[in-house]
């Protein structure tokens, strides 16, 4: 342990934040080992590596979530030891995680000045408190009401909250993990603006991300932290999306999206003027066949992902109907839908794909127990469970193979294999997939494409809804495109480019200008 | 199990209290505490291994037990049921009025009047069930409102259904054969509680239902997208539970020989904390009917042991409020020191 405080040097001025020889434990695992790490001021310092590499560990320690088991941090060039999440923020090392910590039925003026409510004799000073939020909203440019209750904003909405609460109060340094998985173009390019804005004020970032276009966008310098290890910390401008995907995995990847053999055959999914009762898609008819990959690309709010819902029955439908296989219902079930062959793998994992508190084994059957397989009159067959599972996971390439681990022990990637195992434990030829990849390193993304393009050669029909744009691009050999509930367009093959979907991403009458500094990242 | 780690590093005084709360965490503290309980008690009071206050446990535990078996599954499911110490007196009221009065019409009809008492008192548990089954997947009330209100409304109607004086005149087959008899030495009430538990494994284990449990009480939108009757069987869990509850109110009833309208009022409580203790958490989705009759077994050790030592049954009040604190306080940690 080496827990004595190194002698007080003198405030180097190009460092905000140290660690070094940084090492944590978890019961079985080591999460990090000897990690050294530091941040200049006024620079954003990309976090970069797979599930499971430390990236949050490392953060959480840094923002005093936990101590470290050995090794010793430095804040502008004075030791620190953290007692609490709330010590680090009083000197200034603020974080925004992708849980937000936000009071969901208070006012969005009510959270930003929470714990920091200015009184006036004693009594809350509402008007101040309404300037200072105001204040904070209007120089970040986000376009919010104070007075909106936070539970009724969208989730990109929530996330501007958590920042501008954030920023607010001089932090030395800002964390940011993921801070754009659930904000649109227009509003990430805002985050970005604001981040510029903030490293002129000296202030430095570390920032978490999968996406290699923000890596190239916001980045100065990357590390890359591989199974608890730093492996390595390199200038923004050796960074090829080659080099990072190799360091991060330890392996070169030729090519992150697979040659997918299409050849559409007949029609397996219909939707025919579909409207749900929420109005969140409107008059939607789309189409998948036997044999093809189909994207489904939008904004977030544009209903690409409620078309989905609407087909398993998770969204009520107000008119319309859905088709499968040539026949047609107008109130489908999620259990009508696994039985017509019907699988849906939702966007959140953790809330509405898997039990957590239970082994792999039994998220991967759940869906199909139902099948003379699994159960005889409600009795299990469990050795034929096991064997399934087993088979579904190796398929899948599950790490650590141990179907009896409780789900909540793995690390994203392999969560989501224990999701799209479920496809393979009953007859399924409609595969629904809704952000398939997103929380999922560049490794275990590979192999769901790889997973993807053996269901599609096999005769499958899958629609792939995505945010992830070059996902849909490389693997969809045609895409549909939504705007505000409706179906904008239908792109086919060599029609299938970036420029083309994303020219419907947008409002046609909005301000050209506005449209164009919108564009460049998704 | 991870105990046996060769030891690499230097033995860390904190490596070993890791591997120590996991071996706790893995098959819970309850053995451990069981084991003090009884060699506490034993020091204490010569009495306590006394063979017939051994017979005596045994007898006690049985309720106990199969209402425990009841409330786990129901908060496996990811509620509670607050309920079950009303039922057991509508059960008590209801099964001993309809076999006293059949009783009394067919004095030589003892064996049919015994089975309308039964009868009639299961009939309470699944009218009961059903309600509250329906009120928290049907209409999503939350567990907690839903049966502190059939609390109220099932103590108010066994004070009102008797006036609030017991029942009496059951036939002798109910109240010495099944309340007091024994069948090969052991004690009537613990068949039942042996088969309930045998039953309750199986069905938590082997079945769909059990399988089912764990994931509406783990993940009830996951659950749903699996195609699960989601509202089906969260009602079947708290009609399950009630069954349970009833049979237990019904073997009490023999055993008090009369129909009490203040009978088990502490049962929803030590049910809770006989669960919890017995590693069954309070989030749902998680827990083992062995982890539930073990601490259904240990509540009723404990609550023996205090009266043979002279604890006022006040005192016994507090200590089973601080178990389930603590028990609760443990399932938290317990959640935190698992890899």
């Amino acid at each position: 342990m080496s827990s004595d405080a190194p002698a007080p040097t003198p405030t180097p001025p190009d460092e905000v934040l140290r660690l070094i020889g940084v090492t944590k434990r978890f019961p079985g695992v080591l999460a990090l080992d000897k990690v050294d790490f530091d941040l200049r001021p006024g620079e954003v310092h990309v976090l970069f590596g797979e599930n499971g590499a430390g990236k949050s560990t490392l953060i959480n320690i840094i923002a005093g979530s936990f101590p470290p088991d050995e090794g010793t941090m430095r804040l502008r060039g004075r030791p620190i030891r953290l007692h609490s999440p709330h010590h680090a923020r009083e000197l200034g090392i603020n974080a925004v995680f992708q849980e937000f910590s936000l009071v969901p039925t208070l006012s969005v003026q009510d959270n930003l000045t929470l714990g920091r409510e200015r009184t006036r004799a004693g009594v809350l000073d509402k008007r101040g408190l309404r300037r200072d939020a105001e204040a904070v909203l209007a120089s970040l440019g986000f376009a919010l009401d104070p007075r909106a209750t936070v539970e009724r904003l969208s989730r990109a909405e929530q996330q501007m909250v958590e920042i501008a609460k954030a920023v607010q109060g001089d932090p030395a340094m800002l964390i940011l993990d993921e801070p754009t998985a659930s904000l649109t173009d227009n509003e990430a390019n805002r985050l970005f603006a604001l981040i510029e804005r903030l490293k002129a004020q000296g202030i430095g970032i570390i920032y978490i991300t999968h996406r290699m276009q923000e890596i190239h966008r916001v980045a100065d310098r990357i590390t890359v932290l591989r199974d608890g290890r730093h492996v390595a910390t390199l200038g923004a401008s050796e960074a090829s999306e080659a080099r990072l995907v190799e360091l991060m995995t330890g392996r070169t990847v030729e090519a992150l999206y697979p040659t997918i053999h299409q050849e559409p055959g007949e029609i397996l999914l219909r939707t025919e003027r579909l409207t749900t009762a929420s109005g969140r898609i409107n008059d939607v008819s789309i189409e998948a066949r036997a044999g093809e990959i189909v994207g489904i690309a939008g904004l977030v709010g544009s209903g690409k992902s409620e078309v989905a819902r609407a087909i398993f029955g998770l969204d009520p439908i107000a008119s319309g109907t859905v088709e499968i296989a040539g026949e047609r219902m107008t109130r489908p079930t999620p259990r009508g839908m696994l039985r017509r062959g019907v699988v849906y793998v939702p966007p959140d994992r953790r809330a509405e794909g898997l039990v957590m508190t239970r082994p792999v084994r039994e998220n991967v059957s759940l869906a199909s127990l139902d099948l003379p397989t699994f159960s005889r009159v409600g009795w299990l067959n469990r050795s034929r469970e096991r064997a399934v599972a087993t088979q579904a996971m190796q398929r899948l390439n599950l790490r650590p193979p141990n179907i009896e681990r409780q789900v909540a022990t793995f690390s994203g990637g392999n969560q989501q294999k224990v999701v799209l195992g479920r496809g393979l434990t009953r007859d399924t030829r409609v595969f629904l997939f809704a952000e398939p990849t997103t929380g999922v390193d560049v490794g275990a993304k590979v192999e769901i494409y790889e997973f993807m393009k053996e269901l599609c050669e096999q005769g499958a029909a899958v629609v792939l809804i995505s945010s992830d744009l070059p996902e849909i691009l490389h693997l969809a050999s045609r895409a549909y495109v939504m705007h505000r509930g409706r179906l904008r367009a239908e792109l086919v093959g060599a029609d299938l480019t970036e420029a083309a979907v994303l020219s419907h991403f947008f409002d046609p009458d909005a301000n050209p200008a506005a449209a164009g500094s919108a564009v460049p990242a998704y | 199990m991870e105990v046996n780690q060769p030891a690499v590093a230097p033995a860390h005084d904190q490596r070993v209290r890791v591997a120590l709360l996991r071996v706790i965490s893995t098959i819970g503290p309850l053995p451990l505490l069981l084991l003090a309980v009884i060699i506490f008690f034993s020091t204490q009071e010569s009495r306590f291994y006394a063979t017939a206050n051994i017979l005596n446990v045994s007898r006690q535990a049985t309720y106990l037990t199969i209402i425990t078996l009841g409330q786990a599954l129901v908060l496996m499911s990811g509620g509670f049921d607050l309920s079950v110490g009303a039922l057991i007196a509508v059960t008590s009221v209801v099964s001993a009025r309809w076999m006293s009065n059949f009783y009394a019409g067919h004095p030589e009809q003892d064996v049919l009047a015994v089975l309308v008492g039964v009868a009639a008192g299961l009939l309470v548990g699944l009218i009961f069930g059903l309600i509250n089954g329906i009120g928290v997947a049907r209409f999503k009330v939350s567990p907690f409102i839903m049966t502190l209100g059939m609390a109220s409304i099932g103590s108010g109607f066994a004070l009102y259904y008797t006036g609030g004086s017991p029942v009496s005149g059951m036939p002798p087959l109910f109240t010495k054969e099944i309340g007091t008899g024994r069948w090969l030495g052991i004690p009537v009430p613990i068949f039942f509680a042996v088969a309930a538990v045998v039953v309750m494994y199986f069905v938590m284990n082997w079945t769909r239902l059990g399988r089912y449990v764990y994931a509406i009480g783990g993940n009830t939108k996951a659950a749903y997208l699996s195609g699960i009757s989601v509202a089906i069987f969260l009602a079947s869990v708290y009609v399950i539970c009630s069954l349970l509850t009833s049979l237990a109110g019904i073997l009490l009833t023999a055993r008090v020989s009369s129909g009490e309208p203040n009978l088990g009022a502490s049962f929803a409580l030590e049910s809770i904390t006989a669960a919890v203790v017995g590693g069954v958490s309070l989030r749902g989705g998680e827990g083992r009917i062995m982890g539930a009759v073990l601490g259904a077994i240990f509540i009723t050790i404990l609550t023996n042991g205090m009266n043979l030592i002279r604890i006022e049954s006040y005192v016994q009040e507090i200590a089973v409020g601080v178990i389930l604190i603590v028990a609760v306080i443990v399932d938290r940690l317990r959640d935190r020191y698992r890899a």
